[in-house]
């Protein structure tokens, strides 16, 4: 029953993540004084990918790229209480902890760099380079306050990091550990392919990163995890950092808190992207490498001598 | 003498045989390109005609155009990003790749070194796919009609779906265009990629009677 109840958390998440895309796209194109694409054309766009008739397959990585990314995605999702207590939307969270998702974060990158290597173009390759010297800078801090967290509460799992983060706003980890917090918001940033952190995808650039030759139904996987993945991340970080969405007592409230919290946390980033411009990637690194990562340790040391 | 040697296996391009560490033989050529020499398909549309019509509304409203401004005219697909026009509203995008992208502008005048590059942007493009010529250059070589550097009429060289008039037309007639573009493609009359798969052996011809200097495979996958 878990089965099912992992591929309809996934679906709604997919159809959820779909319409943020389509807000996103407004609030950007509104900043730029543009009316801005439709709502819905994100699903367009997809399914419009999914009917291409003709497609080319490079080798064996380079199909297993998209599922790596897809599992990527997925596989943080599933083993998330998206909402904590509920058994619907749990599926395996209590299969696995922290460090397992912490895998499959890095998973769909490091299955892009071989699927984008296998393809041969010399742009995948340049762009494979940049991008994990990028994610691996941004994971460093959320790495850190990961740590700190895990030390705070005293587990690895997650089910148990959003129960005790329950009772009062007081006890989310924004208010008991907020250096932690800082940390992984800021890390936040340079994972979610937006602006100052999405020189590797950015069309302007060298185009137009890893998935230069990907095209027809492996781009619609790919497009469908990039609807996921930021969803899943954004899930994590709710559970990790803002009290996670318990089970209230009617289902619609508990729909309208994960809602506002998720979109909060997601809007974030689209808030410093339509601000700030782009980082190269050797700025960003040592953007993540100096006021991130220093919160991050100053968070371990904090929760380390009981501050 | 050692030099001499140096130098001479620089430019040894004969066919040999090689030993790979595995200690498995396998014979290289230096001077052939490794490519797949396949001839395009055709590749018919779906027999169910109620989700084909669906499938060709999406095909229609979201239209991934290839920015490769081939000449003048391509200046004219920049305002169409901007406020001023924002095709964004009616569904069209620009991606950077011919992989990834539905819609080949050609954007005026095509050179005959620009054709080369045109043939094999569009063969690398995935199908259905459409072309959009716009100003007078790529319907009958317009101002430069008598060049000895450009072609007359572009769907000599590849099938072209929607024509724009115009030196240079502006940003509105290019949005009237792809608004012709999409009823085409709604109506099903937008298989530009099948009469090319069709007629192939035609467009080869007339692409090498252009291009002399033609050092690519027949059919860039």
């Amino acid at each position: 029953m878990n089965i099912v109840y992992a591929v309809a958390t996934i679906f709604i998440t997919i159809n959820y993540g779909l319409v943020l895309q389509g807000i996103i796209g407004k609030v950007y194109a509104r900043v730029a004084t543009r009316i801005g694409l439709r709502i819905y054309q994100p699903y367009i766009n997809i399914i419009r990918q999914w009917v291409t008739r003709t497609s080319i397959n490079h080798g064996i990585m380079y199909y297993l790229g998209p599922v790596f990314r897809f599992t990527g995605g997925g596989g943080i999702l599933i083993f998330l209480p998206v909402i904590y207590g509920a058994p619907f939307f749990s599926s395996f969270s209590s299969a696995g902890d922290m460090l397992l998702i912490m895998y499959f974060m890095f998973l769909g990158t490091l299955g892009m760099a071989l699927g984008g290597g296998e393809s041969g173009h010399p742009y995948a390759a340049i762009a494979v380079t940049r991008g994990l010297a990028q994610t691996t800078a941004a994971e460093f801090p959320l790495i850190l306050a990961i740590f700190s967290i895990v030390t705070q509460y005293q587990t690895l799992d997650v089910n148990q990091i959003v129960a005790a983060q329950q009772g009062s706003v007081l006890n989310w980890t924004l208010f008991t550990n907020p250096l932690a917090t800082i940390a992984a918001m800021l890390a936040f940033l340079g994972s979610m392919m937006r602006s100052p952190f999405d020189v590797v995808l950015a069309p302007q650039e060298i185009p137009i990163g890893p998935p230069t030759e990907y095209q027809s139904q492996f781009l619609a996987m790919l497009m469908t995890n990039r609807t996921i993945f930021p969803v899943a991340k954004t899930i994590l970080y709710v559970n990790l950092f803002f009290g996670g969405v318990a089970l209230q007592d009617s289902w619609l409230l508990t729909f309208v808190i994960f809602f506002l919290k998720t979109f909060f946390v997601y809007m974030w980033s689209v808030f410093v992207g339509v601000s700030f411009p782009r980082f190269r990637v050797d700025q960003s690194v040592r953007w993540f490498l100096k006021a991130p990562a220093a919160l991050g340790v100053l968070a371990i040391i904090f929760v380390q001598t009981g501050m | 003498m050692a030099k001499m040697n140096y130098r001479k296996r620089l430019i040894d391009f004969d066919k040999r045989t090689v030993e790979s560490p595995d200690g498995e033989t396998f014979e290289v050529n230096p001077m052939q390109d490794y490519y797949c020499d396949a001839k395009p398909k055709v590749h018919p549309p779906s027999k169910i005609a109620p989700l084909e019509t669906f499938y060709n509304w999406c095909r229609a409203e979201s239209i991934f155009i290839l920015g490769f401004g081939t000449g003048c005219g391509a200046i004219e697909m920049r305002p169409l990003m901007g406020p001023m026009y924002d095709a964004s509203r009616f569904g069209v995008f620009w991606r950077p790749t011919p992989r990834q992208s539905t819609v080949f502008f050609i954007g005026g005048y095509a050179s005959v070194k620009t054709l080369k590059r045109i043939v094999r942007s569009y063969e690398q493009m995935q199908g259905p796919k459409w072309v959009f010529a716009v100003c007078s250059c790529t319907i009958n070589g317009g101002m430069y009609f008598d060049s000895y550097n450009t072609i007359n009429r572009l769907d000599h060289y590849i099938p072209v779906d929607v024509y724009v008039t115009g030196c240079m037309p502006r940003p509105e007639a290019i949005l009237d265009g792809i608004d012709t573009l999409k009823k085409r493609i709604k109506e099903g009359r937008g298989e530009g990629a099948n009469k090319y798969a069709k007629n192939f052996e035609w467009y080869k011809a007339n692409q090498k009677k252009i291009i002399k200097d033609w050092d690519m495979p027949d059919y860039n996958w």
